[in-house]
């Protein structure tokens, strides 16, 4: 039944402009980047002949290009929950799904499933890129894992926080501006502490940034992946608590 | 007879207000229930209760035996739901939206197509079948959403004003599509239009203010609307006397010359006896029609009497 409602929510991003727009401007922004990283490479590369334990190929253009990737999914993903919910209460059907013999649990993740679909389809537009290298060069591919794991733990958790917004706002764009502002307060948490000498462990420990980066320099530590994976379980149910809401209370 | 819904002392609150108040009905198979009610009566809220959309603050709901709130998707599985807007995806196809509600309701797959198709067919689809909804008019979309709510052929349909939007020939087709229901299901609809419950419908509920105040049949309701009077009307005056003297004629009024009211007693109709005295006495019968309450004055004087107390 999950699965039912997340192929539907997935086909429906294709029969609207939306999705098409995001892949192609997103690619179109990325592969921009891809390129200079490669260009500075090249340009690179004499002086790092000479250097004993130098980074490599992979070292200078991964991480920069799924860090990149990280902060324009980061404008990008709201736009993309927004209506996982929103939409539906708003044109009433919901109800639909709600007199159907599925509950709020099949419903919340089917919708979650459907979008991370689409995210998954980003990351693997994005990986390709550093995979055609492989005509012309080697990769590391130990470090390119960690970059797409990386990214892929960042924009399941940047999409459970859209979906728990699409539920509790009652206009896609206010979904889309209170995801967006929740992200980019967790993204820049980490800027703080670096600023004075008293670091705040709290703020380091739930900045996305400073975890997401962890993974990327590939070291994947269990830390790190379970904040995220908390981070997703903490939306996911909260969603299903306010789906539940609605039912109680008008 | 087999119940397919017990509703059991239904209340809920929004804030301090009360929309429906201690509410309990049953419905059982081949019955075609009414909801009459005012706005804001508290209809849309009861359906939506007995839907699963909204959890009542207090009472307790059966569909079919199954609890709602304790089998929701057993429950859930004998019920068809079309709501005061119909809940259709605008960017899909009827075909396609109805394969996602009949995938949705768990229909097998082989019978997936037939369930389809029947539906499309009964609710008049099948030429429209691969437009999108967004460019169907209201009417037809009107006809997606009760495709919808009887794809899966449910035990009980909820329908909550299934004609609003639809032209009078529409209309007439989805009347008769509800009493076709009616035989084999339980059905319940919604509406402010009196005649509709009058065609279509074998029980009648009118709520009020939150509180159910008439549960008849419309037989029952056909006996309400009997007022015991006769208007007359002839070509020549009719000597009133002779009439009284009829048994069960109470009294008579004229109304104009060749018009007149003759009030009898409810048990005894005397119409035959005093068709045959004017025609006897050579009067020039031209009219004789049993003057009934309409439905509209049942509703605002149950309404207004209930408002009173």
């Amino acid at each position: 039944m999950i699965l039912k409602i997340a192929s539907r929510e997935f086909r429906s991003l294709f029969l609207s402009p939306m999705a098409w727009t995001i892949l192609a401007i997103l690619q179109f922004i990325l592969a921009f980047l891809f390129l200079t990283q490669v260009e500075a490479f090249a340009e690179l590369q004499p002086k790092l002949a000479t250097i004993e334990g130098a980074p490599g190929l992979t070292d200078i253009i991964v991480p920069p290009l799924f860090g990149n990737a990280g902060i324009i999914l980061l404008l990008v993903t709201p736009l993309l929950t927004m209506r996982l919910i929103c939409e539906e209460r708003r044109n009433k059907t919901l109800a639909l799904l709600l007199s159907a013999p599925v509950s709020n649990i099949d419903i919340i993740l089917g919708k979650y499933l459907g979008i991370l679909g689409l995210m998954l389809l980003i990351i693997a537009l994005i990986t390709l890129m550093p995979l055609s290298l492989l005509f012309g060069a080697e990769l590391d591919f130990g470090k390119l894992f960690a970059n797409i794991l990386g990214l892929l733990l960042l924009v399941t958790a940047f999409a459970a926080t859209g979906l728990f917004m699409s539920c509790i706002a009652s206009h896609p764009t206010v979904a889309a501006m209170s995801t967006f502002g929740m992200l980019l307060l967790l993204w820049i948490l980490d800027w703080s502490v670096g600023m004075n000498d008293h670091r705040s462990e709290l703020f380091e420990y739930l900045s996305m940034l400073r975890h997401f980066q962890n993974i990327q320099s590939g070291l994947i530590s269990s830390v790190d992946v379970s904040y995220f994976l908390l981070f997703i379980t903490i939306f996911i149910a909260l969603s299903i608590h306010s789906l539940d809401n609605d039912r109680l209370q008008k | 007879m087999i119940t397919l819904i017990e509703a059991d002392h239904l209340t809920r609150y929004y804030g301090n207000h009360c929309a429906v108040n201690d509410v309990s009905f049953t419905l059982a198979k081949g019955e075609v229930l009414g909801f009459l009610g005012s706005n804001g009566a508290g209809k849309t809220t009861t359906m939506q209760m007995l839907c699963g959309n909204l959890a009542p603050s207090a009472g307790q709901i059966k569909i079919n035996g199954f609890d709602l709130l304790d089998q929701p998707k057993a429950a859930k599985l004998n019920l068809g739901y079309l709501p005061d807007t119909p809940p259709l995806y605008k960017e899909l196809t009827v075909q396609e939206f109805l394969l996602y509600c009949a995938r949705l309701h768990g229909i097998a797959k082989s019978s997936v197509t037939g369930a389809i198709n029947r539906a499309q067919e009964r609710c008049g689809l099948t030429d429209v079948a691969d437009r999108l909804i967004a460019n169907l008019s209201k009417g037809f979309q009107q006809r997606v959403g009760i495709a919808q709510a009887i794809l899966h052929n449910p035990e009980v349909i909820v329908l909550d004003e299934p004609t609003v939007g639809l032209d009078p020939i529409q209309i007439r087709e989805i009347r008769s599509l509800i009493r076709e229901l009616g035989q084999d299901h339980g059905v319940i609809l919604s509406t402010h239009i009196l005649t509709e419950v009058q065609e279509s419908c074998t029980h009648v509920q009118i709520i009020d203010q939150g509180q159910l105040i008439l549960n008849e049949t419309i037989a029952g309701l056909n006996r309400q609307m009997d007022t015991g009077t006769l208007q007359v009307a002839t070509r020549l005056t009719v000597d009133t006397n002779r009439l009284l003297s009829i048994p069960g004629v109470s009294s008579i009024e004229s109304i104009s010359e060749n018009r007149i009211k003759i009030h009898h007693s409810v048990t005894a109709n005397p119409a035959e006896q005093i068709a045959e005295q004017i025609i006897a006495a050579g009067w020039g019968l031209q009219e004789l029609t049993p003057v009934k309450r309409s439905m509209e004055d049942i509703f605002i004087s149950l309404t207004k009497e209930h408002r009173e107390l």
